[in-house]
């Protein structure tokens, strides 16, 4: 049986305030928590079947070309090699989220440095290690074009948008911003590696991966090896960290399910971490221009944002800076610019919230501009240009809560300790600032199928191929059906990351609970129908809490309720409110930082974010989430930054020695605040995306603080200390 | 990795004599292994020399310390009598890598750990320290991490070590075992060589040669800093870092023992500049002669060339807090 919703109207029923067992949103810790922590979760690497070989990649060592062939016969002959192959099906990137087909295929044409162009298989992977490095490829290197403003930029019209006349809106403003920021390559760098590991029976295959969506990745393999998809089954019961990187099937997989095959043998091929660096998808550069245009109250009257990115040729995916500027702020006049270079410098594809962590981040520095030349306070110019309705599609807000967001940051942060004069707070040798910055995100309901089967024992069992990235998955599955069951958590069973089981939405675009969520209520809603049929009660009127049924005066064990399984799978799709209205998170980060007046060093002393993304599920895994973001947004602020050489556009600083995240002495203590919020036109869970949330904006609120400690703006991202000692 | 025989050296005596016949000493491997890894240091054979009898800090008579090779950099921070009378040491070791590495890094492997230049790593690219001849690429290339002083054409690159630019400060000897056995102790200073024409050289050490002890002379009187100026708050290699030793008597300066890192081939000292503020009194502008006597050679590479403003004024902030106050 199925139970299928098309989410077209508002669900107002506040159905999780009303059911007993009290789980949802309780700081549950995740079941599989202490499997990762004690090491005994195999993640896709990990689960190496008999007799594997190992495979590893070979990079192309120029920037475009062409590869003639390799010489198998300078490795062959090495202790422990098995085969080098190269060929038609190789990947010359990660397929991008959601693709559902192969990518660009063939090692012949060589796009960028770093392409994994021929694998080498051996026993053991330091014999294909060495051999990789052995291995001589015969190419042809021709002319590449690796800088995107000497490429020249495509202006796709369905990128471009306009409303108004924002020149004219310039000209007339009382104060008018017409600035351009620059932020750099960015890799997800998440901790694990990425692998797989293929396995053919007959025509049958198994990939053990750390892959993001698994509905979407089973089909791009099956392409990619031109094979049915009913053949491919893809396990990734645990992902060390996606945050995009992981959203597409990747070369790995496939040369490890062609070397399988050519050697009837399970091959897995593991990335070392400079090939995840150089191979696995980087966020674009970007150079940006905002334009805003404000009346002598500080009100906007126009806005322009024109992003310059990069990406392959052949590539649809390209970073949507501009994400939130149709609707984050009111201004009659608009420009949307989206500019295209084609490169040869890695693929482009989503990291860490792909549009707004760098396009809010900018475009609230450039607000910031604006309050420091109105003289108006940040949190009151934003308040003071909060739309009502959407002033690009004039469609009206699901919940809106920027406005709570920032009040109540202002509040508990003491922003009525700021000096707006910048550079009026010293410390010793240390200047002390205070930034804001707005957060926004879109939110995106994705189609999801669960499988919950309520056993006759009374405990449940939960389905489906979506994907547990490290964000908490297995613990918000577990909390809403065991809530809706009326079961301890201990007697809900949840199994991932299996394409056999039924397709969830994948982990991606901070939609996954929801989506995910929802589905697996719908499934427990009809089984607590079903419940209510046999005891010829209305399903409204069952209380379920603690494996005891209550209705009507009577109370039974659900255990001697059920004689055989009760099997639903719920199937939810997006419908009418994802067009109806616009749905958005948002909140507000507050940073305070200390430049050092004599290096520029920076330290971000704290940070507070303040979040509003509907129910929040679990307070504990939530604000994990938000954690994470802000952090992120930490190392957008000061620290992260691919270099490219400026000849061939290699990603030069390829390992997590010199590629800077932050580590724990650059993160102080972050206070996070998630207000309480339902959002009925999301999904009859009332929830919206988190995942994402804390990065949109987080560098800003810190570069902003820079200027406020020290009169220095920034504008080329990361703030390093020579960027900001330039300017003291 | 490329296949490699292994022996575990039961005496230093054994290791320098295994060693001069071509071999490699791993101590830690925290610097070795990853190079191996790369396929940038291919040794056909390791010795083993973690098992050798030199992980001790014992007091020498002329009221220093010896340090043996293999006390890690972990203990050595940790240790008293170090603590004690050369503070600066134990700040400098603490200021680099992480725990777990320290955990494991030795003394003469911190000494000897090879350079951070991104294209050394990467053997798809020219380098002359890696392929003599091969050409240099981070010169038009990317060279935060690289040298503004004692570069040559040939190369750019600098020595990563903090706990290296420390010792310098503080006056260390490296004793020495050849391979047949004799040994000899050179100054820190010429243990190590600038690039020249010759980057793939690095220090003066001759085949086999393996370092047993580092010697610190007896502690001097002074204010002991360490400031190491990086691109993130730990766990990152110093853009500039400054050791100094300090002190003052009746208002000038009695005392300064000054060694840089991250801003050249080796661990940088130039005694002229301690020369130039003794019996000076404290003052900006002396700072800023002082940096000049410093800096008159620097020349920047591009992505480094803040490191020569960086460099000013780290010194001059080192100087200002070693020269604050009355408690001298
Ligand atoms: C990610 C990362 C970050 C780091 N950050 C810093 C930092 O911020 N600051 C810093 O100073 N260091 C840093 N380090 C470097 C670290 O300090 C060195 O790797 C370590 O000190 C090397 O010691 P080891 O014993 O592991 O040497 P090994 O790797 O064992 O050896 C290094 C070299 O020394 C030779 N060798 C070792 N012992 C002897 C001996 N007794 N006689 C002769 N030759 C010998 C070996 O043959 C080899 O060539 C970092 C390292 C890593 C990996
Ligand atoms: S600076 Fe030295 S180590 Fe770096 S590429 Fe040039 S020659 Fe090689």
């Amino acid at each position: 049986m199925t139970a299928h919703l098309k989410m077209d109207k508002p669900d107002t029923r506040n159905r999780l305030d009303h059911t007993a067992q009290g789980l949802i949103g309780a700081g549950m810790d995740r079941p599989d928590g202490k499997a990762k922590v004690t090491g005994t979760a195999a993640y896709a690497f990990e689960d190496q079947p008999e007799g594997m070989a190992h495979g590893v990649l070979v990079r192309a060592n120029v920037a475009k070309g062409r590869l003639n062939d390799i010489d198998r016969d300078s490795v062959l002959r090495l202790p422990g090699v098995l085969a080098a192959m190269c060929g038609p099906r190789f990947l010359r990137n990660p397929a991008q989220g959601g693709a559902n087909e192969a990518p660009v295929q063939g090692s012949e044409g060589i796009a960028y440095l770093g392409q994994p162009v021929a694998l080498v298989v051996a026993e053991t992977f330091e014999q294909a290690r060495h051999a990789a490095h052995m291995l001589t490829l015969q190419i042809d290197a021709q002319e590449g074009q690796t800088d995107p403003d000497i490429a020249g930029y495509e202006s796709p019209d369905a990128k471009q948008a306009q409303q108004g006349d924002l020149d004219r809106a310039m000209k007339d403003a009382a104060t008018a911003i017409d600035v351009t920021y620059t932020t750099p390559s960015h890799n997800s760098a998440a901790m694990e590696p990425h692998a797989a590991i293929a396995e053919w029976d007959q025509d049958m295959l198994t990939l053990r991966g750390s892959y993001q969506m698994l509905k979407y990745n089973r089909n791009e393999l099956a392409d990619a090896l031109g094979i049915d998809p009913k053949c491919v089954r893809i396990l990734a019961p645990y992902v060390g960290g996606g945050f995009g990187s992981k959203l597409g099937i990747a070369p790995e997989a496939v040369a490890a399910a062609l070397a399988a095959h050519e050697l009837n043998r399970p091959v897995g091929v593991a990335l070392t971490r400079q090939q995840v660096f150089e191979g696995t998808m980087r966020r674009s550069e970007s150079r940006q221009r905002v334009r805003l245009a404000a009346d002598a109250s500080g009100k906007l009257q126009g806005i322009g944002h024109d992003a310059y990115i990069s990406n392959l040729t052949d590539e649809v995916f390209s970073e949507p800076v501009t994400q939130a500027t149709p609707f984050i702020y009111a201004g009659e006049n608009r420009v949307i610019g989206h500019h295209i270079a084609r490169v040869n410098r890695t693929c482009a594809g989503s990291v860490r919230a792909p549009g707004e962590s760098i396009g809010v981040t900018v475009l609230e520095n450039a607000m910031d501009e604006l309050a420091h030349q109105t003289g108006i306070d940040p949190v009151e110019l934003r308040l003071m240009n909060i739309p009502d309705k959407n002033p690009t599609s004039g469609l009206p807000f699901s919940s809106h809560t920027l406005a709570e967001a920032l009040t109540t940051g202002r509040d508990r942060f003491g922003w009525d300790q700021r000096n707006p004069q910048p550079g009026s707070t010293r410390k010793g040798d240390w200047l002390i600032g205070m930034g804001m910055a707005s957060a926004v995100r879109v939110n995106i309901l994705s189609e999801a199928r669960v499988r919950v089967t309520l056993m006759p024992d009374g405990t449940a069992r939960v389905q489906t191929d979506m994907t547990d990235i490290g964000t908490g998955t297995y613990a918000i599955l577990t909390q809403i059906c065991a809530e809706m069951l009326g079961l301890p958590e201990t007697d809900v069973s949840v199994s991932l990351g299996d394409t056999d089981h039924p397709p969830g939405p994948g982990s991606g675009g901070s939609w996954g609970a929801s989506s995910v969520g929802t589905a697996a209520f719908l499934a427990c809603e009809k089984i607590r129908r079903e419940l209510a049929k046999k005891v010829d009660a209305d399903e409204a009127d069952l209380t379920l809490k603690d494996g005891m049924v209550s209705y009507a005066n009577r109370q039974v064990r659900l255990a001697d309720m059920i004689d055989e399984e009760i099997e639903i799978e719920g199937h939810v799709e997006p419908g009418d409110t994802s067009d109806d209205v616009t749905q958005s998170t948002y909140g507000a980060h507050f940073a305070e930082v200390a430049v050092n007046a004599v290096t520029g060093e920076t330290r971000v002393q704290r940070m507070l974010g303040v979040f509003a993304a509907g129910r929040i599920l679990n307070h504990k895994t939530a604000r994990s989430q938000c954690l994470g973001g802000m952090t992120f947004g930490l190392g957008m602020a000061l620290t992260e930054e691919l270099m490219h050489d400026p000849r061939d556009g290699h990603i030069v600083n390829r390992d997590l020695a010199e590629y800077h995240l932050p580590v724990n002495l650059d993160v102080p203590q972050l206070d996070v605040v998630l207000l309480d919020e339902r959002d009925a036109y999301a999904n009859p869970l009332q929830s919206k995306g988190i995942g994402e949330l804390g990065i949109c904006g987080a560098a800003a609120a810190i570069t902003n603080a820079i200027f406020n400690a020290t009169g220095v703006r920034v504008r080329d991202y990361p703030a390093t200390l020579d960027k900001v000692l330039a300017g003291l | 990795m490329r296949p490699f025989d292994y022996t575990r050296a039961q005496d230093s005596a054994e290791a320098a004599r295994i060693a001069g016949q071509g071999a490699t000493f791993i101590a830690g491997g925290t610097n070795l292994l990853d190079l191996m890894k790369l396929e940038v240091m291919t040794p056909d054979h390791l010795v083993d020399i973690t098992h050798l009898d030199l992980n001790e800090i014992t007091q020498t008579e002329a009221g220093g310390l010896r340090i043996g090779a293999l006390v890690t950099n972990s203990d050595l921070a940790a240790d008293m009598a170090v603590r004690r009378g050369w503070p600066l040491l134990p700040k400098a070791l603490l200021s680099g890598a992480t725990g777990q590495l320290r955990n494991k890094a030795t003394t003469g492997g911190n000494l000897l750990q090879r350079t951070r230049c991104y294209y050394f790593y990467d053997p798809d690219m020219p380098c002359n320290k890696r392929e003599p001849g091969s050409g240099c690429a981070a010169m038009g290339g990317m060279n935060r991490l690289h040298a503004i002083l004692g570069a040559s054409d040939a190369c750019i690159a600098t020595h990563p070590s903090d706990m290296a630019v420390a010792l310098r400060a503080l006056g260390a000897h490296v004793d020495l075992m050849a391979e047949d056995g004799s040994t000899r102790t050179l100054p820190l200073g010429d243990l190590y060589r600038l690039p020249g024409d010759t980057p793939e050289v690095e220090t003066n050490l001759k085949p086999g040669e393996l370092i047993t002890h580092v010697v610190l002379p007896a502690p001097v009187h002074g204010r002991q800093i360490y400031r190491k100026v990086r691109d993130r708050a730990s766990y990152a290699f110093a853009l500039v870092s400054v050791a100094a030793v300090i002190d003052v008597e009746s208002g000038v300066i009695s005392q300064a023992k000054l060694a840089f890192g991250g801003i050249a081939p080796m661990p940088w000292r130039m005694t002229e500049i301690e020369d130039f503020l003794i019996g000076k009194a404290p003052s900006e502008d002396l700072w800023e002669e002082a940096a000049d006597l410093l800096l008159s050679d620097a020349r920047g590479q591009g992505s480094n060339d803040f490191k020569i403003p960086l460099a000013r004024r780290t010194l001059a902030a080192v100087l200002n807090e070693a020269t604050r106050g009355d408690d001298q």
